[in-house]
């Protein structure tokens, strides 16, 4: 029988336990499931592997994948290749934190709950905000939820959001919004931007929340003076998507009149993992607090006096307020929370202002050569952040195709997200890129007909 | 001796550094050129310096200060705090997984697309349904999936009168939540004596506005709903649909299937039934399963199968979109489907069978010093009403930090709402007959000594890092973040 030395008891074992329960056989606890619903057979699955042949029959599957440990990969939106510092798997691989459940009982959940205590410190560092949560699923659903939020604060249902905001989040956000019956409409471009003179139009009094994204999805940085006394006039919340790690360069997001900050933190430290788990990223003004979804911890004492943390105002939750509660939101991504506050910790100031700004200096070469070469063009003017959107002279599929056979994973093709975008690719150059690698590329590109 | 941790922000100096990056090999220009002026920051990082070695001191020392499954008995009820196989730890971590980019060709990951596959077929003979999406990140998000599902069936058959579900009373607060969340109304349906749904308040509750009935089955309570085949019926009668609520699904693997009981869509907790870690709150994955009616509403991609090729499969005209960023928590998707690979079919049956002989025969062991309400055989989870001794000085809450200073997890305290003094207890298929012995005998002491002194066991717990916590405090006057004093 499979996994065996998972299941400590054993036939003896098995044989005392019914006679103290006062049963003769197994069946007799299963007699309460009525004969119609049983399963009359057994499970057909496949034959059970040891964990050897589990392990060999694994490493089969993840060989048959590529990936950015045996590529160059110029990928973004939304998920980026950046250096991971070893302490942070040391960390997250102590079973102790990775093992246990939301710190309920707090007496025995110190850990966790000053590691949450911290991050939530650090992301409310970066971003200004006066309070943030311990997590969300991704960056999707933590703008879903900020523009959901939004609604909360202000008693209001309708959303805009900015098209220059990721089409996956976007894709998230709709489909929140389109269940729960609220409008919700897109804000157009203008040259990869936001078009502020349009929001101008679409605002009135019945927008509770205006969902905008820094850097944007093509790696502009927007200039967003004005908009949020534009957003704060109609009495509206301005929601912002941000990369956590543009920030040691950009302005803090309160400084701009933020209300609430979502975004994906997979760039601090994080490993792609096809797309998850990631972490959503979330954080307000103390106004909005009680909108707020999903866990906080806070600071207390204990019978002693001792400074202590637990999880706080519950009365937001679920399991509490049930159907009045903020979010349905229970399991989050507190692991992928201690890490990205690892990746702060280790990196420090210095540290992740020199990540992000070696992604701004690379971008800034990669963009130059790229669009240098004949048939590129730069699909938008403006200033990139760790990517840019291309005009290529060709099919994107195929010029990945070609960049792959030297092991390059090109930039992801948005055309399919933006049909008025034909042939348009996005590439991301983080600091793990050298100028070698950049420069082949380059070379790869510049024979393409 | 009780000492408070140092937080990160009191600790390192000024020029210490806990990384290492090699220097900017590209021509660099003034970071003012690069990006807009006003667009700048002004204020530096206030977060702290610190040297490697105090990163991994300081998180080391709190990671002593947690208790996880690897530390001792976790009996969490409605949780199934199961062992976590350190192996599905190694190969989640496989660069061939962990380090892939969601954007690849569909040629590049034809691997991971094979073990989405594979795992969608293994689920779907679990559960007996038709699909399987494994977008979800999260039960509560796989509960939210499967109702946007359900609504886009209703509103596809242009049936728009259904602005409700219903909801035993026993359920998780996430069920009840979900259901504002997707825009519908709650209606509570209450508990019979035997715990059970009541079937009668139940056929009065439905008509033509029941969108759906969710259902944990077993129950909160751990009591399989015998009279699931009549609520199955009554519900589909009115033309509602039936949503099943996965996470106790550990007690009947091998012995029944939520789609064989007339569930038209189930989420799993994989993060607990199939043996996840819970990483001190997530991340969880909560993949939602379809009968083949509701298969054209699934989040896209789906994963399909040409030959010896898997694809991305975009093509559900009716599909409700994206609930995720991507594709859901592959990471944790790699880690359960390496478990099921290991247990086989023999050996989840196993699991579920030991699981539920753990929790009749501890339940056997504690109703000699406890009162534990609706008293027969039931599944892999029982609920302890502390009533009793709460009326002696100290209730479930104090019982459970008087757990803590003995070395065991406490159980699910004050829930669910309809027992009193609840302390919802579930000792998974994982653990020893000693475990248990040695709890149930701990539990008997407690009694013991709320018998003799309840107030000292009121002010508990006494041998934690901490002591009591102080949570109205905490609500009264919020302190959410640390500040520069």
């Amino acid at each position: 029988m499979g996994g065996k030395h998972y299941l400590p008891l054993t036939d003896e074992d098995r044989q005392e336990m019914l006679s103290t329960i006062g049963v003769k056989s197994i069946e007799d606890l299963f007699s309460d499931i009525p004969a119609e619903v049983r399963l009359q057979r057994e499970l057909d699955l496949p034959p059970a592997l040891s964990e050897l042949e589990a392990v060999k029959h694994l490493n089969s599957l993840a060989a048959k994948n590529k990936h950015l440990n045996n590529c160059i990969s110029f990928m973004g939106a939304g998920v980026y290749d950046h250096f991971i510092p070893s302490v942070i798997k040391h960390i997250t691989g102590r079973s102790e934190f990775y093992t246990s459940y939301t710190p309920y009982q707090p007496e025995i959940s110190q850990g966790v709950l000053q590691a949450i205590f911290e991050y939530q410190t650090m992301i409310c560092q970066l971003t200004g905000m006066d309070v943030a949560n311990a997590s969300m699923y991704d960056g999707g659903t933590a703008v879903a939820e900020g523009a959901i939020m939004g609604c909360g604060a202000t008693r209001r249902s309708k959303a805009l959001v900015s098209q220059a905001v990721s089409p996956f989040y976007r894709a998230v956000l709709k489909n929140y919004f389109n269940s729960r019956g609220l409008p919700l409409e897109e804000i157009p471009l203008k040259d990869g931007k936001t078009d502020f003179a349009k929001l101008e139009e679409m605002i009135d009094d019945q927008v509770a929340s205006v969902v905008l994204q820094q850097p944007n999805f093509f790696g502009l940085v927007e200039d967003f003076d004005g908009v949020a006394d534009l957003v704060h006039n109609h009495k509206a919340a301005l929601v912002v998507s941000v990369d956590p790690l543009s920030l040691p360069l950009l302005q803090a997001p309160a400084d701009y009149g933020a209300d609430i900050v979502v975004g994906e933190g997979q760039s601090l430290g994080v490993p792609p993992s096809f797309g998850g788990p990631l972490l959503g990223i979330m954080a307000a003004r103390q106004s909005f607090v009680r909108q707020m979804p999903g866990r906080i911890a806070g600071e207390t004492v204990d019978s002693e006096g001792n400074r202590g943390f637990v999880l706080t105002l519950q009365t937001r939750e679920q399991h509490i307020r049930r159907e009045k509660a903020s979010s349905n939101i229970c399991s989050n991504e507190a692991l992928v929370a201690l890490a990205a506050a690892v990746y702060m910790a280790a990196m420090g100031p210095q540290g992740m202002h020199e990540v992000a700004e070696q992604c701004l200096q690379k971008t800034a070469y990669a963009r130059q050569k790229i669009t240098a070469l004949s048939g590129f063009e730069a699909a938008f003017s403006g200033h990139n952040f760790k990517e840019f959107a291309v005009k290529v002279p060709g099919k994107p599929e195929d010029i990945n195709k070609k960049l792959l056979q030297k092991d390059i994973l090109g930039g992801v093709d948005i055309s399919p997200f933006y049909p008025e975008l034909e042939n348009t690719m996005l590439f991301a150059v983080t600091e793990k890129r050298t100028r070698e690698e950049i420069d082949t590329l380059v070379q790869e590109l510049e024979g393409w007909k | 001796m009780r000492k408070a941790k140092a937080l990160l922000f009191e600790m390192g100096r000024s020029g210490r550094q806990g990384y290492s990056l090699p220097s900017c090999d590209v021509p660099e220009k003034p970071v003012d050129e690069l990006l807009p002026k006003k667009m700048l920051r002004t204020e530096p990082l206030e977060i702290p310096e610190l040297s490697e070695v105090e990163v991994i001191r300081h998180y080391t020392e709190l990671s002593t200060r947690n208790f996880g499954v690897d530390t001792g008995f976790y009996p969490l009820g409605s949780c199934t705090m199961k062992y976590n196989p350190k192996v599905n730890e190694e190969v989640a971590a496989l660069p061939g997984f962990a380090c892939m980019h969601p954007c690849q060709p569909e040629h590049t990951v034809q691997g991971a697309l094979e073990l989405y596959y594979n795992m969608e077929q293994h689920l779907k003979e679990l559960t007996g349904m038709e699909r399987f999406t494994m977008q979800p990140s999260a039960g509560a998000h796989g509960e939210l999936t499967g109702l946007m599902v359900i609504q886009a069936y209703h509103r596809n058959r242009d049936d728009h009168k259904r602005n409700k579900v219903l909801i035993p009373v026993t359920a998780h607060g996430t069920n009840p939540a979900t259901v504002t969340m997707a825009g519908y109304e709650v209606v509570q349906i209450p508990s019979d004596d035997r715990g059970n749904v009541d079937l009668a308040a139940l056929k009065e509750a439905v008509d033509d506005t029941t969108s759906a009935l969710m259902l944990t089955n077993p129950s909160t309570l751990g009591l399989f709903e015998e009279e699931i085949t009549e609520m199955a019926r009554v519900v589909h009668d009115a033309g509602g649909l039936l949503y099943y609520d996965g996470a106790n699904l550990n007690a009947i693997m091998g012995y029944a299937r939520p789609g064989d009981m007339g569930f038209d869509v189930v989420h799993l907790n994989i993060h607990k039934t199939l043996s996840t870690p819970h990483g001190g709150g997530g991340p969880g994955s909560g993949p939602v399963g379809v009968k083949e009616r509701l298969v054209p509403y699934l989040p896209v991609p789906l994963v399909g199968k040409k030959g010896d090729h898997f694809y991305f499969d975009y093509d559900l005209p009716e599909s409700i979109g994206k609930v995720h960023s991507f594709y859901g928590n592959f990471g944790v998707v790699i880690k359960a489907y390496n478990y099921m690979r290991m247990m086989g079919a023999e050996g989840l049956k196993q699991a579920s069978t030991d699981a539920v002989l753990n929790s009749n025969y501890l339940a056997s062991l504690l109703k000699k010093t406890y009162y534990i309400p609706y008293d027969r055989i039931r599944k892999h989870e029982f609920v302890v009403s502390a009533k009793p001794e709460k009326k002696k000085g100290a209730g479930a809450g104090d019982i459970a930090k008087a757990l803590l200073d003995r070395g065991f997890h406490p159980p699910t305290v004050y829930f669910p709402l309809i027992v009193d003094e609840a302390l919802m207890t579930e000792p998974n298929d994982t653990e020893s007959k000693e475990t248990l012995d040695a709890y149930a005998q701990a539990m008997e002491d407690i009694a013991k000594d709320i018998d003799q002194d309840a107030e000292k066991v009121a002010a508990g717990p006494y041998h934690t890092v901490v002591g009591r916590l102080d949570e109205v405090r905490a609500v009264r006057n919020p302190i959410l973040r640390w500040e520069k004093k």
